[in-house]
């Protein structure tokens, strides 16, 4: 990472209203963010994400902890002299302003000469798609024309830090692909450091240098997207980050000459020495009981110990998506050969020792992916 | 818009006529009154048809009030130019006051905030003549009696709840992201507050002010208690038009004409921004 231009010190956000029980939002968020990166900040609906955002840009006050944004301590700052600009969740247009005014409002404010304004207005609305409306007001355009323009208001001005809230959730899959082109050029292109929230994972893949994943308030891990998808920290990140999500089964651990996972009322993984190395068994440790956890793109299929009853197959037109019967549970498979196992036929399938992600049974935390253990 | 036949708007017609008629005549004939003498308005049967004088706007504007027995000196004139002061200062003042408060407690949850809000609504529970008389004492003692500042301040029972909370609802109904939105592009909070909230609550401002500026202006109790004639408003003033020699129909009627005269002009303009204010669309977003 270069130099940080955000840091996010033990953050805490309680809100506090009367009558009603307080809600911790955040817990303890410690997160830094390097100058240009571009940071995506995933988890499931009210885990916090927008109030870490409102944090950074001062609508909320922090209840304890503190952020440094370019060298300078903000969280008691003004929005204003925040240097943060931000597309909001809600587009939050001003109504009687035209999409022009809108988005030049900012840089109006900035002083900038009246020929620079135009430019980069007319930049910015190309870059969205919004060119024929900008003479519109806000109640006489669409929801994801709205949405537009808020990421383009928010993108025009110079700033720190970029904060986007759900810029594109709005918008349909073609549309959202070429705009997500467009952004990541101009992220970059211009160094912008930036942190945008979405519940689209390929989304978050293709643009975002690292991704943050957040569950109750609390960041689960904040990682490239590769180490997410290879070495979850723990079972929350492995069944959130991926589709379809890993595949996951309580077992009862039996370390011998060989180390075997009896899943319980189902089958058993089991690997010689050869295969699990030692380290993996020391990070084993004594436990009795693990969760253990396998992609569904690594399930192999066709061969191996173990047999499953299949409950349907699917074939998506590049990719079959077989569901499994595994001890009651559905297991997963995605196979880019076309299968041709009907419901009710018998699947052998086998789990490589690389492939295994194993979890402590109660903390969730992970203790190894595949041939190595996991730190911390 | 739905379809409608011919005979059902013909009917809506018809109804609108008589709610309109059922409405506007007593004004209509007030009107007319103003234009009358006594003898005309009070012949038996009353009738529609009469030679026109100014006489009776003469008289509110001389002040000279001419009876069968004798010339009174009225102070009407006085009284409708004290209204407009009271009535205007005593909003102008409210809405200083209470657009500010509006949106603090529409915007800021502080402790207590809602307590206030409340007990400042509560002054609207209590019968006017309950806090008059101790009102009455202390205002002896400040030397606020028949003073135009003792009137506005008292008037300011009436005006200031009535703004807050018809502003505050409308502040509340703007999203406070568009807000954020304008803060975070580098303007400060009051700047915020006056080019984008108070804009977008316009409507709702323009509608509580005048409605304060109504309940004012038909005050009745406040002032004749507070104050000497030269301080009283035109409700006060019509007072006078009761005399010995009878009651003077014609130049009551003169004088209601010309006291909803303001308040319908404030109305008509007021309406302007109103209607402004819901063609911009919708303001929650
Ligand atoms: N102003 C508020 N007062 C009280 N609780 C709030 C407030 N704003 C948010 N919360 C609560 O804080 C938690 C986190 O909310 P937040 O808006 O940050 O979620 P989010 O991750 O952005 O969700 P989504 O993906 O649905 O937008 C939720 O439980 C929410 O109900
Ligand atoms: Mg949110």
């Amino acid at each position: 990472m270069s130099q940080v231009a955000l840091s996010i010190q033990g953050v805490d956000k309680i809100y506090r209203r009367r009558g009603r029980p307080p809600v911790h939002a955040v817990r303890t968020l410690d997160m830094q963010v390097g100058s240009g990166e571009i940071v995506a900040l995933l988890g499931s609906s009210g885990c916090g994400k927008t109030s870490t955002l409102r944090m950074i840009a001062g609508f909320e006050d922090v209840t304890s902890g503190s952020i440094t944004l370019a060298g300078r301590r903000i969280d008691r700052l003004e929005p204003a002299s925040r240097g943060v600009t931000m597309a909001f969740e809600g587009y939050s247009l001003y109504p009687p302003l035209t999409v022009r005014d809108n988005i030049a409002f900012a840089l109006k404010s900035a002083r900038l000469p009246a020929r620079e304004v135009d430019k980069t207005v007319e930049d910015m609305a190309r870059l969205v798609d919004i060119e024929p409306i900008l003479d519109r007001y806000p109640s006489s355009i669409s929801g994801g024309q709205q949405q537009r323009a808020s990421l383009a208001r928010a993108l025009a001005r110079r700033a720190d830090l970029y904060l986007l809230d759900e810029p594109m959730g709005q918008l349909e899959p073609q549309l959202r692909a070429i705009l997500r082109g467009r952004l990541k050029n101009l992220l970059v292109e211009r160094g912008m450091t930036s942190i945008f929230v979405t519940h689209d994972q390929t989304e978050a893949n293709a643009l975002a240098d690292r991704i943050a994943v957040m569950e109750g308030g609390i960041l689960q891990q904040f990682a490239d997207p590769k180490t997410l998808r290879e070495r979850p920290a723990n079972l929350f990140v492995a069944t959130f980050v991926g589709e379809p999500p890993m595949n996951v089964f309580a077992a009862t651990v039996a370390v011998g000459d060989r180390v075997s996972f009896a899943v319980d009322d189902g089958p058993v993984f089991s690997f010689s020495s050869n295969e699990l190395p030692l380290d993996v068994r020391d990070a084993i440790g004594g436990r009795k009981r693990a969760t253990i956890g396998v992609r569904p793109h690594a399930v192999r299929l066709g061969a191996g110990p173990n047999e499953a009853r299949v409950v349907s197959n699917q074939w998506l037109g590049d990719q079959s998506h077989l569901a499994m019967d595994v001890a009651g549970k559905l297991m997963v498979a995605v196979s880019h050969a076309r299968i041709a196992a009907r419901s009710g036929d018998l699947v052998a399938f086998r789990v490589g020792a690389a492939d295994l992600h194993i979890f402590d049974s109660d903390t969730g935390a992970a203790v190894s992916h595949g041939l190595a253990p996991a730190c911390g | 818009m739905e379809h409608t036949s011919g005979l059902e708007r013909a009917l809506r017609g018809v109804a609108l006529a008589l709610i309109v008629v059922f409405f506007l005549f007593p004004i209509l004939w007030i009107f007319l009154m103003s234009f009358q003498t006594n003898e005309e308005i009070l012949r038996i049967p009353p009738s529609p048809f009469f030679t026109p004088t100014l006489g009776n706007y003469a008289a509110l504007i001389s002040g000279k009030l001419t009876t069968v027995s004798g010339t009174l000196d009225i102070a009407f004139m006085r009284n409708l130019w004290n209204s407009v002061l009271l009535s205007t200062a005593s909003v102008a003042i409210a809405l200083v006051l209470g657009v500010p408060a509006a949106y603090a407690f529409a915007r800021f949850k502080f402790r207590l905030g809602e307590d206030i809000a409340f007990t400042l609504l509560s002054f609207r529970f209590a019968p006017p003549l309950l806090v008059l008389l101790p009102l009455s004492l202390y205002f002896q003692q400040l030397g606020l009696t028949d003073t135009y500042a003792g009137l506005i301040w008292v008037y300011q029972l009436i005006a200031l709840p009535l703004i807050l909370w018809i502003v505050r609802g409308y502040f509340e109904d703007i999203s406070p992201d568009i807000e954020h939105a304008y803060r975070v592009a580098g303007h400060s909070w009051w700047s915020t507050f006056t080019r984008i909230a108070v804009p977008l609550a316009g409507p709702g401002i323009a509608a509580a002010g005048l409605l304060a500026f109504i309940f004012c202006w038909n005050n009745f109790v406040f002032a004749l208690i507070l104050a000497s004639a030269d301080k009283q408003p035109v409700t006060v003033g019509a007072l006078a038009f009761v005399t010995a020699s009878g009651i003077q129909y014609g130049q009551i009627a003169a004088a209601i004409v010309l006291s909803v005269t303001p308040t319908l002009a404030l109305a008509l303009y007021a309406q302007r921004y109103l209607v402004e204010g819901l063609s911009l669309g919708a303001v929650k977003g």
